[in-house]
């Protein structure tokens, strides 16, 4: 296990430059196929307390919309794509144009489902081929699935693996958002989550550079 | 009247109430939230466990609320120590659900009910009976122990609250 306590200034450093990378390359995908301007924040790179993690999402009852999915290969983790329930219908309802689509009356087998779970998929794809291409460590995206409850039990899928380890996890967070045609306010905001698992660092850091000196 | 004490359970947590303070926990999708209580001392500890086993454990200081074994003996020795008494101990517990319905995993897959199976062969071993329990399913539910009642209020994202 990589020791949290003791990653560096270079480190988390590398781990945000990668997740700029990640999430330019899924909001450049994302305007491509939409043909609409993607605004990018920043990428935050924190080291916090499950508990914390969880606060920062708006609680553990918040309801958050997620696509969620496992990141196999070198550097494994999980990965979400979350965004309000509500924003999330909007989201569909402008990528698919259907604008009946709620979370109320949707069923498994919605075709509206399928295409938030492709965005999904493009937008995992784009952002972990990014990181794979640009560190050469092989991050492969696993099938996405949606689900829309309680931000904490979403959340906690993602901690299963690093909480054999520790309470503490390092969270790689980018939001981009979309905004409607001709407005200025966003429409949608969306954030990505990459959670990495503890033996996901040692291999990550040593490719990027920033291997700690024994 | 003032208003009830609410004493949060975070996420691998726990806690200690005595009446009339309410013992909650929000948020929980795989997690265990397990309540043990005595009725007539009116003193009742939740714990929030993560995983089902200590053994599963790589790290050199633990959290022991973590693991639904061990957060479960200390939250005994804590009622004991709180003046409840071992043989008037009832259970309700809640949580342990699939939130995604394919996993990379069987093992990960499996997390939810294995912390169920996990909570209730330890509340076997201490003899304490399940008074009531809201597990398994797909969704996440948060959950609030009333100390006078003994109810446990259970709220979903889509469902009617309950008390179970």
């Amino acid at each position: 296990m990589y020791d949290l306590q003791h990653i560096t200034e270079d480190q988390l450093d590398a781990l945000k430059e990668a997740g700029n990378i990640g999430a330019g390359n899924a909001a450049t995908a994302l305007s491509t196929l939409l043909q609409q301007d993607i605004d990018m924040k920043v990428p935050a790179v924190r080291i916090c307390h499950f508990n914390e993690l969880i606060e920062s999402i708006g609680g553990a009852e918040q309801p958050l919309a997620a696509i969620y999915l496992r990141v196999q290969g070198d550097a494994p983790g999980n990965m979400f794509f979350l965004l309000e329930p509500k924003e999330a219908e909007l989201f569909v309802h402008y990528i698919t144009g259907d604008a009946s689509f709620s979370w109320s009356n949707t069923s498994k087998d919605d075709i509206n489902l399928s295409a938030l779970n492709e965005m999904g998929n493009i937008l995992a794809g784009s952002y972990l081929s990014a990181i794979s291409d640009f560190s050469k460590v092989n991050m492969q995206p696993s099938v996405p699935q949606i689900s829309v409850d309680m931000g904490g039990a979403i959340l906690a899928n993602g901690l299963i693996e690093i909480a054999q380890e520790s309470d503490y996890t390092v969270v790689i967070d980018t939001v981009i958002s979309l905004s409607h045609p001709n407005q200025q306010q966003h429409m949608v905001e969306g954030k990505f989550l990459l959670l990495l698992d503890p033996e996901a660092f040692g291999y990550l850091f040593r490719a990027l550079g920033v291997e700690e000196d024994d | 009247m003032t208003e009830t004490e609410i004493l949060h359970v975070g996420i691998a947590d726990a806690k200690i109430a005595v009446h009339p303070q309410h013992l909650r926990t929000a948020g929980l999708g795989s997690c265990v939230g397990v309540v043990i209580y005595d009725k007539q001392k009116r003193v009742a500890g939740m714990a929030h466990v993560m995983l089902p086993d200590s053994n599963l454990a790589k790290q050199a200081q633990m959290n022991r609320n973590k693991y639904a074994d061990t957060a479960m003996d200390d939250l005994i020795a804590n009622l004991v120590r709180q003046g409840a008494s071992n043989n008037r101990f009832k259970a309700k517990l809640a949580g342990g659900a699939q939130m995604f319905s394919f996993m990379s995993t069987d093992e990960k897959m499996r997390i939810g009910p294995r912390n169920i199976e996990a909570v209730e062969q330890k509340l076997r071993e201490y003899r304490i009976p399940i008074e009531s329990k809201d597990v398994g399913g797909t969704n996440g539910r948060t959950i609030e122990f009333d100390t006078e009642t003994c109810g446990l209020k259970i709220k979903t994202v889509n469902k009617e609250e309950a008390i179970i």
